[in-house]
């Protein structure tokens, strides 16, 4: 089993996150302005990188708070992790598994 | 030659494997002996091994069951033969090497009954077809119920089946008992039995036999499996492609036909089109090889475990996906630790049987656990993904309607309610919790 770093509480069991999908998709800033398409767009697709990808994790059996995590989808290590309202971090910065 | 039973323990029967019997017995005289030489000689290879041609009518993406059935429909049922089936490993060494062979068609809404039926029956003359056995057995499935919203959901899904044509009844727990005698059908469980929905034509087949069979029908007629070869971009031209950029070079094409599975956004980003598709690990696992003693299929979506025992004798069984996106073939051992407690405790029987190997792939889930078949923005670019955990039992009905969809560049109706733009139109076929789908 994974050791997922909470930004929080630090390393923890992975049984103890939920996971949360694609990170940094934001709400509509004009959602009545949305054409159905676009509308699909934000509810039904995300990105399915293959490769380093961002995405939001849930510590739900911890301190319950969200937090976003760069993972490689391929080897399913964690890169960085880091809370929300934090820029992405550079994939140069990173490259140190948690 | 004397024969050796492979499996026993008997150091009497042990073969002699040690240099000295190698280099045969120097004290009488006997010729040294080359190691393998009493292997029986190779047989006949079931398809070819082409280099790619320039240019093809259709190009398929992806060598596993699907792109192998498509193609085999396109020559059988459309005379398209000038085809190329590309496969990025080695033939049907993704999904459909690692699935758990479940065939049934006990799915809720109209749409999916109408291509897991189509699909149904033509596995029940689908070794005909081949000329190869593929060891379809129809041994039934039993889809258990564990709460009252089970029982409702699952009666309303019998009488949908019925009214589709779709083999299927409601059992009691005594029934069930009779289906599955070592299903623990008593009431002092975490989760009861209280019944089952039961598809007897259900069954397993033999994946791999499936693959080659088709394979072979398709090299006889004349079409190119290309392995080790990898698609690394399209060349465009306004609304169509006109070339598939492999790892073996540049081949021209006339229609692209996608059938690329848990892969499938790797390829849709090329073309810059997007797919609601998030690809998982789906791991699943067999133990040692054990007397026949389960004589169907149990599946239970409330403790995320389907059973079923092979030809063979190994208890084959799968879980649900790994939460996060993966590209890995491979999960976390945890999702395997939740499989085998359900299993335990839906088989007490099973509690001593040994674990042999696990194994996993990378399954295309979509927002409505429904596939995604027909056509793209791109006017010769065709679509088939998102068959999530339960793509095998496709496999020659989705063959056959893709193909027929590519040939006629129209879908088939059958493929015509999975289309890409039904998230647009929100005419979605949501079978998430419906059609008994373990997700």
């Amino acid at each position: 089993m994974q050791m997922i770093r909470c930004p929080w509480c630090g390393p923890r069991e992975e049984v103890e996150f939920h996971y949360g999908g694609q990170a940094h998709v934001p709400y509509p800033a004009e959602p009545a302005a949305l054409s159905d398409e676009e509308w699909a767009h934000y509810v039904f697709f995300r990105d399915n990188t293959r490769g380093v990808f961002a995405e939001r994790w849930a510590h739900s059996a911890g301190c319950r708070r969200w937090f976003n995590a760069l993972r490689d989808t391929v080897s399913y290590r964690f890169l960085a992790v880091y809370r929300p309202g934090e820029a992405r971090p550079a994939l140069d910065q990173v490259g140190a598994s948690s | 030659m004397t024969t050796v039973d492979a499996f026993s323990t008997d150091p009497a029967d042990a073969v002699p494997h040690t240099p000295a019997a190698a280099a045969g017995d120097r004290l009488n005289g006997t010729p040294p002996r080359t190691p393998g030489a009493e292997l029986p000689e190779h047989p006949d290879f079931l398809w070819e091994d082409p280099e790619p041609k320039k240019s093809y009518d259709v190009v398929v993406i992806g060598g596993g069951g699907h792109g192998l059935a498509t193609a085999h429909y396109l020559a059988k049922n459309h005379g398209i033969t000038n085809v190329a089936v590309l496969e990025k490993g080695w033939l049907a060494g993704g999904n459909t090497a690692r699935n758990t062979t479940l065939i049934r068609s006990n799915y809720l809404w109209d749409e999916s009954a109408a291509i897991y039926e189509h699909s149904l029956k033509l596995w029940e003359g689908l070794e005909d077809d081949l000329g190869y056995p593929i060891l379809f057995s129809q041994r039934g499935v039993l889809n258990l119920a564990h709460t009252l919203q089970d029982v409702r959901d699952s009666v309303r899904r019998v009488e949908a089946n019925v009214l589709n044509g779709v083999d299927a009844e409601w059992l009691e727990p005594d029934e069930v008992r009779k289906v599955c005698p070592i299903v623990n059908t008593s009431t002092d469980i975490r989760y009861p039995v209280l019944g089952a929905t039961y598809q007897p034509r259900a069954g397993i087949a033999k994946h791999d036999y499936v693959a080659w069979g088709f394979a072979r029908r398709v090299n006889e007629a004349g079409i190119d499996i290309i392995q080790d070869c990898e698609v690394t971009g399209f060349v465009r031209d306004g609304n169509r492609v006109t070339g598939v950029r492999t790892t073996r070079g540049d081949i021209a094409c006339g229609k692209v036909a996608l059938a690329a599975a848990g892969s499938t956004s790797v390829l849709t980003d090329m073309l810059g089109l997007r797919v609601p598709i998030q690809s998982h690990p789906l791991q699943a696992l067999v133990s040692e090889l054990l007397e026949p003693v389960h004589p169907t299929i149990v599946m239970s979506n409330a403790v995320h475990v389907y059973v079923s025992q092979a030809h063979k004798g190994e208890l084959v069984m799968g879980a649900g996906v790994d939460a996060y996106n993966g590209y890995g073939q491979r999960g976390a051992f945890h999702i395997i630790e939740r499989q085998m407690a359900a299993a335990v405790e839906l088989f007490p029987v099973f509690a001593r049987a040994h674990l042999l190997r696990t194994w996993g792939g990378i399954v295309d889930t979509t927002p409505d656990a429904s596939p995604i078949v027909g056509r793209t923005p791109y006017d010769n670019v065709f679509l088939n993904c998102g068959w999530g955990t339960g793509g095998f039992k496709a496999t020659p009905g989705v063959g056959w309607v893709f193909a027929d969809t590519i040939a006629n560049d129209d879908p088939h109706p059958y493929a015509a309610p999975f289309s890409l733009d039904r998230f647009v139109t929100g005419r979605l076929v949501d079978e998430h919790g419906a059609a008994a789908v373990a997700h």
